[in-house]
């Protein structure tokens, strides 16, 4: 949970902002996370993110539940407690195929639903730093990651020049945080937050 | 627009391959109908016209779908179908033609009073039996016909109305008026196109032309899993032929997006076929009545139970496990792939679903059945790419138009 210092340009425009995703890339800036009031097509691209893993998670949950399924009904109804239902075999798949259905949709969805919350650093008691209200709104927030090294003067002057309307500098926990606000950290009140 | 090559010409060598596979074919046909059509045997006689029934009817199901999949669209007010709705449109000109044929084969087959394939057509069979009186007035010769005929008659029509429709986006840019006006026609056509659907694909067709082979077998999720069946080919089908034209250069407007949704829709309804196929056989295998599991005895458990199963595992388990990544549906060597076996596999379905009740002692595919398919194989491909040479590729002044070319998913 280390503290970390970012160069933020606010953009109100798309078509802006992708100009100033490909200029902030070419430069060498490390790129943090941008921040939209809506999900913007291509920007992943532009951005270069991976794919992400979600999906493959997803078959993985899914698989583990058709095989509790079968393992345990089967397990059930052949070895442990054999019931005669209606003249059927014990190993009768037929029926159980809604059951394996059933637990393969429910694993699947609760294990995404949680691997998705973790993937985005999003639980009970973790807190997000925002780096604008505005990002929710009407705002485009480009977020960039800073070393020691980083003139954030230089920044600020190249992502005006590439057309943000607002920047600053903002010292943030990065990742999973479990602190809480202090009061000069209120957003309301001032949005720099001193190192 | 100036770069895009709007004019499919029909390349040489395909008119070469749909003539040779229409010649085996033919040939399949003569050599079939002396030795099994003039048979003296009755069975031989029946196999004869049951392999040209499925043959016909799985093909005229399956032209029908592309149209099915104009209709849904575009009452859906889809956009991004709009680069390569040429496409589906050329495959369903087909609909008049195997319409044809599946008309004169069915009348034939009812009318020459072939009991060994209708039970039903047999008057005196009928009266002697208590079920097959009760379905009297739905399993009769006079309504087989007045039914067939109207069902043909407008899956033609409708969509030849569709078609012409279309082609008013190839004539004059269209302002906000006229755009609205087109796509209101548009709505209205369509929206007529599926309600005659939904009463003959969706209903009566499969259980008059199909289910009443098994005369005194009845499910009601049949027409369902043949409307599906006959969907998820009429997808694969349109796949293919959109993958060939870009092979060769042609519907630049469309990418890798739109064959991703081409590709979801073999993934869904696969899996939605297979969610019928199961629904059906389930509850038959749960209440176990013999008037219901006497449709799945020589299926299951007889000679059919090799085809059947693997009918299984083309349609459910490649598509659901190939399919299933995002890569697959955006790689064009892979959906041509699935979407030549989705369509053998579903060949092979409406194979059991009419032979599996004809001849049910013996299995008999064999070069008969591939040949007749390589009859209609060799038709789809002339007649389609007559069509797709016989408009614009685009519809270049289609309101949707800009819809598709900036599709993304």
């Amino acid at each position: 949970m280390a503290k970390k210092k970012f160069t933020v340009g606010c953009f109100d425009e798309e078509d802006t902002l992708f100009a100033a995703v490909k200029k902030v890339r070419t430069a060498g800036y490390k790129i943090h996370d941008v921040y939209t009031p809506y999900p913007v097509h291509g920007l992943d691209k532009a951005l270069g993110l991976r794919e992400t893993s979600l999906h493959t998670a997803g078959f993985i949950y899914g698989i583990t539940g058709t095989t509790t399924a079968i393992s345990s009904i089967s397990w059930i109804f052949t070895k442990d407690w054999p019931l005669n239902i209606g003249g059927k075999p014990h190993f009768a798949l037929p029926a159980w195929v809604p059951i394996m259905f059933e637990l393969t949709v429910l694993f699947a969805a609760v294990g995404m639903v949680l691997t998705f919350c973790y993937l985005c650093q999003l639980a009970p008691f973790v807190k997000k730093h925002h780096f604008h209200a505005r990002a929710t709104d009407d705002l485009f927030v480009m977020v960039i990651e800073c070393s020691d090294k980083t003139n954030t003067d230089d920044l600020k002057a190249f992502l005006s020049n590439a057309g943000a309307v607002e920047t600053d500098v903002q010292v943030a926990e990065d990742g999973w945080w479990l602190g809480r606000y202090d009061k000069d950290e209120m957003m309301f009140e001032n949005k720099t937050v001193a190192a | 627009m100036a770069s895009v090559k709007m004019q499919f010409e029909i390349p040489g060598k395909m008119r070469t391959w749909s003539f040779a596979l229409m010649g085996v074919g033919l040939a399949a046909l003569l050599i079939g109908l002396f030795t099994k059509g003039f048979s003296s045997d009755e069975h031989e006689q029946a196999v004869f016209w049951g392999t040209l029934m499925y043959n016909t009817i799985f093909w005229t199901l399956v032209t029908n779908a592309a149209m099915f999949f104009i209709c849904v669209t575009t009452l859906a007010m889809g956009g991004w179908q709009q680069s390569f709705r040429r496409v589906p449109e050329a495959i369903s000109t087909l609909v008049p033609i195997f319409g044809s044929i599946t008309f004169a084969v069915l009348i034939y087959v009812v009318f020459s009073h072939k009991h060994h394939i209708y039970h039903w057509v047999d008057a005196e069979a009928v009266a002697a039996d208590p079920i097959l009186n009760g379905k009297k007035g739905f399993l009769n010769p006079t309504f087989f016909l007045i039914w067939s005929t109207l069902t043909i008659g407008f899956w033609s029509i409708l969509g030849w109305r569709m078609r012409q429709l279309s082609s008013e986006a190839d004539e004059a840019a269209m302002n906000n008026e006229t755009g609205r006006s087109f796509i209101w026609r548009n709505t209205v056509r369509a929206a007529l196109f599926i309600v005659w659907f939904a009463l003959t694909v969706g209903s009566t067709i499969p259980w008059l032309w199909m289910m009443s082979l098994d005369a005194h077998w009845y499910s009601t999720m049949y027409s369902w899993y043949t409307f599906a069946s006959s969907f998820v080919s009429g997808m694969s089908l349109i796949a293919l032929w959109v993958i060939y034209l870009k092979n060769k250069g042609y519907l630049e407007y469309t990418n890798q997006e739109h064959l991703h949704d081409i590709g979801k829709f073999m993934f869904a309804f696969s899996v939605f076929w297979t969610y019928l196929w199961f629904s059906q056989y389930m509850l038959i295998w749960y209440a176990n009545i013999p008037e219901e599991t006497v449709y799945f005895k020589h299926r299951v458990q007889g000679p059919y139970k090799g085809i059947f199963f693997l009918n299984l595992i083309i349609n459910f388990l490649c598509p659901l496990l190939i399919l299933m990544k995002r890569a697959a549906k955006r790689n064009y060597t892979l959906v041509t792939f699935m979407a030549v076996l989705i369509i053998f596999g579903h060949w092979i379905d409406f194979y059991q679903m009419v032979m599996g009740s004809i001849s049910k002692e013996h299995v008999t595919l064999g070069w008969m059945d591939f040949g007749i398919l390589s009859f209609f194989v060799g038709v789809m491909i002339f007649q389609t790419g007559r069509a797709l040479a016989s408009k614009p590729l685009i519809p270049k002044y289609h309101p949707f138009l800009k819809e598709s070319i900036i599709h993304h998913t």
